[in-house]
């Protein structure tokens, strides 16, 4: 009874959070898209069905979330492979440049390939060719940014697969090729079909990439809320987008979570470091180098290509767009604050967002930590929400829910801190439950005999063996926070803007310094997440958490 | 409170007593994990409690140390009823069974940690860890990782950190039940000795009837959440109380028997019973070591099934002409071969009258898994 108590008492604070700057704001939402005057309008979800405009953003986000998906995939699997079966030289240093993009705001990663396919970018230099028109810009974009993700939870596993399984089949007379068909392919399967979920959750949710390299031409449902909302003001019509969005991202994470639960069957697993060898062969060779090219190509090019356009001012090579940076006026006029005022604004936002997080995340994995009943197993769910929700429908929730008394949060500093912790928390619970849950209990009975009491218990036992599943907690909620840009772009005040917002700002304008200063901003704002990044992969052990 | 508990609690201050005390895991109706347990243990006892794995004898431990709480009934420290005493108030020590030594401290800070809980100062830290170590037979090894530490010297770590805040009442879960078979019998030794040197008051559970009759001055066995004998290890050893308590500790020679004055029959014919056994229908126990070997034409007729040595003795199994197998003890020289034909007499002071088994324990007539079975290995023994 006591232990259930406390538990509540601990997740107080979390449910009390999410109820406030979740549901309430997506509950209203529902309620401006399809009530009117206290009646239930489920005729306004026909009707904007029923647009031919609509039907076609609903067509194009499909299509292009099923579309990168595939090239996903496609590009990405030979990848899962070689990191997991090949043992090279500089491997370890690959694998965080994959991982790279993955923290890397949309903002910075829409103006990389800009800069690489875009008016005036690298291929058009070079050969006269643009891509910034056509739909494949969005595509590559999206590999860029889901490489990792279909590296990581395929190569994961793939690495693990204990490789005397596929040797059991050989012997007993299947070729190479039904051996991995028979064997490898179906343990592989739960793996690849969760990472192509995943994937077509985010590109599904594109937004920042979208509204960079899409033009007027492409856009998707995020896209069309956010104009609905911003250039439109049809707070209706924004509202019912945001509810179909919102059914169709449950779906996606229901079907998820069943992905998950089913790879996690009765599979053999081995230590990944016995399963890698040097490549034999031309055949591995070749894969190995092409893959990296690959790499190099799709991942590391459009980011070289952002750092050397931001130092490539109108007088040759310089730094000027970073000088400029620092003054108001340098910029147009509708500027208001100065660009380099956005860092400190980010870092700000940033830090606080990240205490936000981990205090509320924290105090959900703690009451967590037990595998309870279904109702914790719900919790444990609703906490992963925000995760696969837009954030364009989090900041147009916030900016219709807490613009009045009792919670007037317009003018409030916090508004956008709020909005950004709220993606981070599931980070960090994902993060810190396995490592609180791999805690031996008895641990903590041992220390209350010798005379800790409960919050003793926490400190002297659980809290170092977290400490370092807490920093990298940390460590990708400030990521997240630097980098979010859909929920930010509605609520962030106009003297106040984030990095990505900055950057969002400069690339809608003309002029060549405006240009170049997005791109040395995005250059800032990837040094930082990069930076952030690779200092966790040196404090990640293989038992921290599932990002 | 039974008549018994009520009369030894008159006659002496109990450190610890528990007053039908009752556990069930899984609501009403489910079995109970401790079943009404009355136990009372004086200052500076060593009490072991003895029972196959699912007895409830863990499940004892955690009741007193406040990690598990009673459905019902007292769990009694110094005289003040510990209900409402959270664990880390109770100023008991436990040593796991497998020790849960913490990982990221080294052997001092494991040692130290009741101390420091306590409030204790630095140098009196220092001295008690420096002390224990010693006593414990590891001087020096204070800034070791505890990671680097053989199974036995963290068992011995683990001791060090369960004795140091100076519990009243130490216990011990399986203290040995990891080490292997030599170690085992040194440490038993060397922690009884311990024990009385400090004057240490240890309750201990253990499934091993070994360790607890070299440790315990008292022996509870326990059976299916309840007690199914109290008394020293010779009185248990001599005089089991009931076939459960025989079976368990490896005494197979059961059966069938009506008692009537200083005879009882038996399947095996007649055998002679100690004067005092009740008159009518019971089970009836006769220790291997009862069991004399005659000429054939002697006693009751037997075949040899098999020859099992045992170190000091030589173990055999019989086959009557008459009843269930039999088995017997014999001196190394003059064990009959398998399939001699030999006699048997029955010693009256190795057959033992067992009680009726306790209430709500059906089934605990059969014959003990954990107890060796002669007639299933007895073939490959020879």
């Amino acid at each position: 009874m006591r232990a259930t108590a406390v538990r509540m008492g601990l997740l107080a604070l979390p449910l009390v959070f999410f109820a406030l700057f979740f549901a309430y704001p997506v509950a209203a939402i529902v309620g401006r898209g399809l009530t009117d005057g206290g009646h239930w309008q489920f005729g306004r979800l026909t009707a904007v069905l029923g647009d031919p405009d609509i039907l076609h953003v609903l067509g194009f986000t499909l299509w292009q979330a099923a579309a990168s998906t595939g090239l996903t995939l496609l590009v990405a699997l030979p990848g899962a492979y070689v990191f997991a079966r090949f043992d090279f030289p500089g491997k370890q240093l690959l694998r965080a440049v994959v991982t790279v993009p993955f923290v890397l705001p949309t903002v910075v990663v829409g103006s990389a390939f800009l800069a690489l396919v875009g008016r005036g970018g690298l291929l058009d230099d070079l050969w006269g060719a643009r891509l910034d028109t056509t739909v494949w810009a969005i595509l590559l974009a999206h590999v860029f940014f889901n490489y990792a993700v279909v590296v990581r939870t395929v190569g994961g596993l793939w690495s693990q697969l204990d490789p005397r399984q596929e040797e059991a089949a050989r012997v007993l007379g299947a070729g190479r090729f039904a051996a991995w068909r028979r064997v490898t392919l179906p343990a592989l399967g739960p793996a690849v079909a969760a990472a192509a979920l995943m994937v077509f959750l985010f590109t599904f949710t594109s937004f920042g990439v979208v509204q960079i390299l899409g033009g007027p031409t492409f856009s998707t449902l995020e896209v069309e809320i956010y104009r609905q909302t911003a250039d439109f003001l049809d707070l209706p019509t924004a509202a019912v987008l945001t509810v179909i969005q919102f059914v169709a991202v449950l779906g996606l994470l229901a079907l998820h979570a069943w992905t998950v639960r089913r790879r996690e069957t009765t599979l053999r697993l081995v230590d990944a470091a016995r399963t890698a060898h040097r490549p034999r062969g031309g055949g591995q060779w070749a894969l190995l180098w092409g893959t990296v090219a690959v790499i190099v190509v799709l991942l590391v090019a459009p980011l070289v290509v952002l750092v050397v356009r931001s130092f490539a001012g109108p007088d040759g090579y310089g730094t000027v767009f970073y000088t400029t940076l620092g003054s108001a006026a340098s910029a147009d006029s509708t500027f208001a604050v100065a660009p380099l005022d956005a860092l400190w604004n980010s870092l700000a936002y940033g830090a606080a967002a990240t205490a936000i997080a981990l205090v509320v995340g924290g105090l959900a994995a703690a009451a967590l930590t037990r595998r309870g009943g279904r109702l914790m197993r719900g919790l444990d769910a609703l906490l992963m929400l925000p995760l696969g929700v837009s954030a364009v429908t989090v900041g147009f929730g916030f900016l219709i829910t807490l613009d009045k008394p009792p919670l007037d949060l317009r003018s409030s500093w916090w508004l956008v801190p709020l909005a950004q912790a709220l993606v981070g928390v599931p980070f960090v619970v994902r993060t810190m439950l396995p490592v609180l849950r791999a805690v031996d209990g008895r641990l903590r009975e041992a220390a209350a005999v010798l005379g800790a009491s409960p919050w003793r218990v926490w400190r002297e036992v659980d809290l170092p063996m977290v400490r370092r599943a807490l920093l990298i907690a940390a460590g990708f909620a400030f990521a997240v926070s630097l980098g979010e840009f859909g929920a930010t772009v509605f609520i962030a005040r106009p003297d106040h803007p984030t990095l990505p917002v900055a950057v969002a700002r400069l690339l809608g304008r003309a002029g060549e310094l405006n240009y170049g200063q997005a791109m040395a901003l995005s250059t800032l704002l990837m040094v930082v997440c990069a930076g952030a990044l690779l200092a966790l992969e040196r404090l990640r052990t293989d038992h921290s958490g599932e990002f | 409170m039974t008549a018994t508990t009520m009369a030894r609690a008159t006659e002496r201050r109990d450190l610890l007593s528990l007053d039908g005390v009752t556990v069930r895991f899984g609501g009403h109706g489910a079995p109970a994990a401790l079943d009404a347990v009355d136990l009372g243990i004086a200052a500076h006892e060593i009490v072991c409690v003895l029972g196959p794995s699912g007895s409830g004898k863990s499940t004892l431990l955690r009741v007193v140390a406040g990690l598990q709480a009673a459905d019902s009934g007292r769990v009694v420290l110094e005289g003040r009823d510990q209900a409402r005493v959270p664990t880390h108030r109770r100023g008991v020590g436990l040593m796991f069974q497998d020790h849960q030594l913490f990982p990221q401290r080294d052997v001092a800070g494991n040692v130290a940690f009741g101390l420091r809980m306590r409030g204790a100062r630095r140098a009196e830290q220092d001295r008690t860890v420096a002390e224990l170590l010693d006593l414990v037979g590891l001087p020096g090894a204070a800034r070791r990782a505890v990671g680097s530490l053989s199974g036995g010297e963290q068992q011995r770590v683990a001791l060090a950190r369960a004795l140091a805040p100076s519990p009243r009442l130490l216990m011990l879960d399986e203290p040995l039940g990891q080490l292997d078979r030599g170690l085992r019998e040194r440490l038993v030794v060397e922690l009884r000795g311990l024990f009385r040197t400090l004057g240490t008051t240890v309750l201990a559970v253990t499934h091993d009837q070994g360790e607890a009759f070299a440790l315990a001055d008292r022996v509870v066995v326990m059976q299916n959440g309840g007690i199914a004998q109290t008394g020293t290890p010779l009185e248990v050893w001599q005089r089991p109380a009931t076939e459960f308590v025989a079976r368990f500790l490896g005494f197979d020679n059961v059966v069938e028997a009506t008692v009537r004055g200083r005879a009882a029959a038996t399947p095996w014919g007649t055998v002679p019973v100690l004067h005092g056994a009740e008159d009518g229908p019971c089970r009836l126990l006769v220790r291997p070591a009862g069991v004399r070997l005659t000429p054939p034409e002697d006693g009751l007729p037997c075949t040899v099934t098999s020859r099992t040595f045992r170190g000091t003795h030589v173990a055999l199994l019989l086959q009557p002409e008459q009843g269930p197998q039999l088995e017997a003890a014999c001196m190394l020289g003059d064990a009959p071969e398998p399939g001699q034909r030999v006699g048997v007499r029955f010693v009256p002071e190795d057959v033992v009258v067992l009680g009726a088994a306790r209430e709500g324990a059906p089934g605990d007539g059969g014959p003990n898994p954990g107890a060796p079975s002669l007639g299933a290995t007895g073939e490959q023994s020879e």
